[in-house]
């Protein structure tokens, strides 16, 4: 029987990616280091989750992120973004999960 | 688990209950971990289906078949079951009732859960008009059909639309199929009212619906997507 | 701490020890990739074995074709834990494809079309136990699963198996593959469960 790969899109890094970080990255964006496009993570095109999830640029496809999560460890490669802009709570008295 | 609620033949909303729970937006999901007796885990993510309501979260959940998560959470959970669940997680693709701007929403198969929170979550809230564009294959596959239906004609400002894709009820005047163009035209927002739009489902269709909506005109950056894989979950 | 789910078992285990540990059997044959297909024309697909001296040797499809190709049976285990028992392959050997190679060299990093790669200890490669794979249950590879050819390392965990295979370098040192780079087990033999880096 032939199936597809899954393809996803950066929404389903949301909650690996918040083990890590304690702020929202899903509205982060990132500059794609190969061809200089900035993306939300959340449009991200995500192959995964085994053995890995892969994050690649919406325009040229290159990968801007990996993350595998083992038994003992979360791996992550953010090498493929070459900058990241994360919106931050105004109100430092905001609840996490408010977005700006 | 404290409710389960049967929503089709193969769908069900769970009710769970998260002591401690933070609240979320319309859009957000949590992921959802099962762990066997010999420590084997498997996990996956679900769509909130309901606004903020205390402890209570509610998702619904598709069986996929072989499905190892979906078909102990639509069959065999049991109120008074535990289940590990991370969230509210997803910044993106939520609808907050501060934006006034016309929403249309446009859903392939179980792809309707999170745009039926932001619709449950409009209540008494927003006065946004919302329209919904629901792709099924059948009338049997329409989730929270009683409730759309209702909510449609009270007559809230929401608009809902069945597009078929296998089978339609008899009298539907729209001929079987994937949804198009005009179907968009028809029953959604035309782009000069500036709507935001929300398509959730399979990443065929949401790719097709997305590449629809930006060929009719629309702004690519109030288009916002979520894809649910090859078949969705 | 790990909350036991009440009557959840997860995929059906396996107890006649006719799988690795911790792998269950499908009869499905699953599609993972780290990205999009690649499509590559035949007429542009090229096989290239590079030593430590960077010399290298390379074939075209047609140059492939020619080779001496086996027909192979074998049981294949992902790392995702799914087992597919019996498929059958048909390939031209690595034992071919090195016959006239000269290296000092006792590691290999394998490179697909679309940028993957994976490394192995080049004996791993030899006496059998590998092929460039172009037939799959007596049809072409299809794309999704690694066609026009993949690699095929059946006695290690999937993931080494490259799909849309373009060539191997042989090094002097072992040098991490897109899922080493990540955690992943250098040498990934399924019977001794070596999944992650330090199992």
């Amino acid at each position: 029987m032939n199936e597809q790969a899954a393809v996803y899109d950066g929404n389903s890094l949301a909650g690996p990616l918040s083990e890590v970080f304690a702020v929202e990255l899903t509205t982060a964006a990132g500059r794609c280091r190969s061809c200089g496009t900035t993306s939300q993570v959340a449009t991200f095109r995500v192959y995964g989750p085994g053995p890995g999830f892969v994050g690649r640029c919406p325009h040229c496809e290159d990968v801007l992120l990996r993350l595998v999560r083992t038994p003992e460890a979360l791996w992550l490669d953010f090498s493929g973004v070459s900058a990241l802009r994360i919106p931050m709570p105004t109100d430092p008295a905001a609840e996490t999960g408010q977005i700006s | 688990m404290v409710e389960r609620r049967r929503e089709t033949e193969t769908a069900s909303t769970l009710v769970l209950e998260v002591p401690g729970w933070p609240g979320h937006l319309a859009g957000q999901h949590v992921d959802v971990r099962l762990t066997a007796p010999d420590g084997y885990q498997a996990a996956r993510s679900y769509s909130l289906a309901a606004p903020t309501n205390g402890d209570r979260i509610e998702i619904t959940v598709q069986r996929v078949p072989d499905g190892e998560v979906s078909s102990y959470l639509a069959d065999e959970a049991r109120n008074g079951d535990t289940v590990e669940v991370r969230g509210p997680v997803g910044g993106w693709f939520v609808w907050k009732p501060e934006d006034s701007a016309p929403v249309l929403l446009v859903a392939g198969g179980s792809g309707v859960v999170p745009l039926m929170a932001m619709i449950r979550s409009r209540d008494g809230v927003s006065a946004a008009p919302f329209r919904l564009i629901h792709s099924v294959r059948t009338p049997q596959d329409r989730i929270y059909d009683h409730e759309l239906r209702s909510r449609a004609t009270q007559g809230g400002g929401l608009d809902i639309t069945f597009v078929y894709t296998r089978t339609a009820p008899a009298g539907e005047t729209r001929s079987v199929g994937r949804i198009t163009a005009d179907d968009l035209i028809r029953y959604g927002w035309l782009p000069d009212l500036a709507p935001t739009c929300y398509v959730c489902g399979p990443t065929p269709f949401v790719e097709t619906v997305a590449d629809l909506l930006i060929d009719l005109g629309h702004n690519p950056t109030r288009i916002r997507t979520e894809r649910f894989g090859p078949t969705g979950p | 701490m790990d909350i036991f789910t009440r009557g959840f078992r997860g995929r059906g285990r396996d107890s006649s020890g006719q799988l690795p540990p911790g792998q269950y059997l499908t009869n499905d044959f699953p599609v993972l990739s780290a990205g999009p297909t690649p499509r590559i024309p035949l007429d542009a697909w090229a096989f290239t074995i590079t030593t430590e001296l960077a010399e290298s040797q390379q074939w075209s499809w047609a140059e492939l074709m020619a080779l001496p190709a086996e027909s192979i049976t074998a049981n294949i285990h992902c790392v995702t834990r799914w087992s597919k028992l019996d498929t059958d392959w048909r390939g031209v050997s690595l034992d071919t494809l090195l016959a006239d190679i000269e290296t000092e060299a006792d590691f290999a990093l394998v490179n697909s079309y679309g940028g993957y790669s994976t490394n192995l200890p080049l004996e791993d490669l030899l006496d059998g136990k590998a092929w460039v794979a172009f037939e799959y249950e007596g049809e072409e590879l299809a794309p999704e699963h690694g066609g026009p050819a993949r690699l095929l390392v059946p006695h290690l965990y999937l993931w080494k198996s490259a799909k849309w295979v373009r060539g191997i370098d042989l090094m002097l040192q072992d040098s991490p593959g897109f899922w080493e780079q990540l955690g992943y087990h250098d040498y990934g033999d399924p019977w001794r469960e070596q999944r992650y880096q330090g199992d």
